[in-house]
């Protein structure tokens, strides 16, 4: 492979298998909370530490490390205490994070300028050894934390209402969560750039959810969609000599519209094939339910409904509930009509 | 310590901000009780839940659960709590199992993983609700009443010595309805504190043997459920309008103040 040959390419694909690896490993539960943009504004706070770092001749990846940790134990604290204003306290700490940055950055001596676009779309190709051994670290702590505490982080994304109910420590959990989400960040400045980071924790996810029938089924799915499309994003960058983090992303997305169109010609083929097989009560009206109008009857292992002297059987599919044709339903109830 | 009651409320106030919507309410519910906590909506019982829970703050006055007051219970792993969700509604695909599981991880600290016990625990409550042989499927392919039964399931896998339910039978039809009351049935006969947020009692009357009816933010009747004769649920009852008959052992000890709303 050509694309071995180089140094460079080398330390770029060990990056980015790294960064594929972890982001969906922290993007599942930030879907499950919906909490989606978390990673997008955490990325704009991570621009300010970056501009410190320039400024203060740190490094840059530390100082991000460490807004961005900030940054998202202040978010959590802010979820916690407001109510209210907790969204528009969000707005102002992300947009606040992107315009210290830029304006920082501008402040930085010619000779130690930085190249903002980098940071923006990343710049895989400059990752460094030391730049690796910190990623390597990142890696390690995001992944044994996710081992170690992801059932307790699945409960608290889940339903938090019952996790403290019931005693799970929350904020705590939630605070754990948003510092993994600040790392994922960081580790993944240089490969897709702050400004698409968001897009490797959550599309991924948002294919293998639609396949995933477990939690932690479609959690090790988006590893390792992440995986692939990262380390195939950067070999296409290579050669194609587009920028990897857009290239990623764009591959990632392929893959969703790819995923989803599948998903739906499924369904749609398990539908029609139902209808052959049993009589659907097309464009039911109403739900049925207690108090419905229609008497309900026992019917084998299920409950069907008297309506108008037809039995309906819900049958929820995806898209929601419809009613198959159990037989007409004779007094004295159950015991008969056949079943399609 | 098991000597001491359930719940201890003494002069409680319990609400959201500094908003008090239940208010200076004493009741003592003692072990292996089972209450029905009645009332229209906006009367406050839900609230009251809320604040033996911790998920709605306590004003003034004390508020006790299982022998501790409730901002510094320990072991919440005890409670168990179903809420008046009607589904389980993530975003990324869950099992009943793993769902289930939940209601078991509160018991194990912070780092530990469930272990064989806690696993057949588990099945253990998903077979009391009927759902045995959905384990591995995921929620959303259940139907609401079975989704229902998966939350009453996951704060039945804590094997909770009180459990707090919220509407539970609220838009269930009356065959999961008569399921359900079994399963409490079998709860309660462990000796398992019962309290029942809710608005009917005719599903569960065979499981629930006390009344407390809140209106307006206090205790208006607090006795019997087989003698309260109350028009919970059904009728047309007013907020601000006294017009409720008392039913026998009906008290009304607090002043009546106008309400302000709320939940």
């Amino acid at each position: 492979m050509e694309v071995l040959e180089f140094g460079f390419m080398q330390r770029a694909l060990l990056a980015s298998l790294m960064v594929g690896l972890v982001a969906p490993a922290v993007g599942v539960f930030l879907v499950q909370r919906r909490l989606s943009l978390l990673g997008d504004g955490l990325g704009h706070v991570a621009l300010t530490g970056v501009a410190v770092g320039v400024l203060t001749s740190t490094a840059p990846v530390g100082a991000a490390l460490v807004a961005a940790v900030l940054g998202a134990v202040l978010i959590e604290l802010v979820r916690a205490r407001g109510r209210t204003s907790g969204d528009v306290a969000l707005a102002v700490l992300f947009y606040g994070g992107i315009a210290g940055g830029v304006v920082l950055l501008s402040l930085a001596p010619r000779g130690r300028a930085t190249n903002l676009e980098a940071y923006l779309f990343g710049a895989i190709t400059t990752t460094s050894a030391a730049d690796l051994a910190v990623f390597a670290v990142i890696t390690v702590l995001v992944l044994g934390v996710v081992w170690l505490l992801g059932q307790r982080l699945y409960a608290v994304s889940d339903d938090e209402e019952y996790a403290r109910a019931v005693g799970l420590p929350v904020l705590a959990l939630n605070v754990v969560l948003a510092a993994l989400v600040a790392s994922t960040v960081v580790l993944s400045m240089r490969v897709v750039g702050l400004l698409l980071i968001s897009a490797l924790m959550i599309v991924p996810s948002a294919i293998a959810q639609q396949v995933g029938r477990s939690f932690r089924q479609t959690l090790y799915l988006a590893c390792a969609i992440g995986l692939v499309v990262s380390v195939a994003g950067t070999t296409t960058s290579y050669y194609a000599g587009t920028p990897s983090g857009g290239t990623i992303v764009l591959l990632a997305i392929a893959l969703f519209l790819l995923v989803t169109a599948g998903v739906a010609l499924r369904e749609a083929t398990a539908r029609r094939r139902h209808r052959r097989r049993a009589e659907v009560h097309a464009a039911h009206p109403h739900e049925h339910g207690e108090g419905c109008g229609h008497p309900a009857v026992p019917h084998g292992d299920h409950v069907d409904y008297d309506h108008d002297g037809h039995l309906h059987a819900p049958h929820r599919t995806g898209a929601g509930v419809h009613y198959d044709e159990h037989g007409e339903h004779v007094a004295p109830p159950a015991r008969q009509g056949s079943r399609p | 310590m098991s000597d001491r009651p359930a719940l201890r409320l003494r002069g409680a106030s319990i609400g959201y901000g500094d908003v008090a919507i239940v208010r200076g309410v004493d009741l003592t519910v003692h072990r292996g009780e089972t209450v029905a906590v009645l009332g229209s909506n906006g009367s406050g019982k839900t609230t009251l839940a809320r604040g033996l829970l911790g998920l709605a703050t306590v004003l003034d006055g004390e508020v006790e659960v299982l022998g501790a007051p409730v901002g510094r219970l320990r072991e919440r792993g005890r409670i168990g709590y179903v809420p008046q969700r009607h589904t389980v509604s993530g975003a990324v695909p869950a099992t009943v199992r793993e769902v289930v599981g939940v209601g078991r991880l509160a018991r194990l600290g912070l780092f530990r993983r469930l272990r064989p016990a806690d696993r057949t625990a588990v099945a253990d409550a998903v077979a009391a609700v009927g759902l045995g042989d959905r384990m591995n499927d995921p929620v959303a392919s259940l139907s609401g009443g079975q989704q229902r039964r998966v939350l009453v399931a996951r704060a039945l896998a804590a094997e909770p010595e009180l459990l707090i339910m919220d509407e539970p039978t609220a838009g269930v039809d009356a065959a999961n309805q008569d399921a359900l009351a079994a399963v409490l049935a079998g709860v309660t006969a462990s000796g398992t504190t019962l309290v029942v947020v809710t608005h009917e009692t005719a599903p569960l009357a065979g499981v629930l043997s006390r009344a407390v009816v809140v209106d307006h933010g206090r205790i208006g009747y607090d006795g019997p459920l087989a003698g309260s004769e109350l028009p919970v649920g059904g009728g047309h009852h007013h907020p601000g309008e006294p017009g409720r008959p008392p039913a026998p052992g009906y008290r009304l000890d607090q002043p009546r103040v106008t309400p302000e709303g709320g939940r």
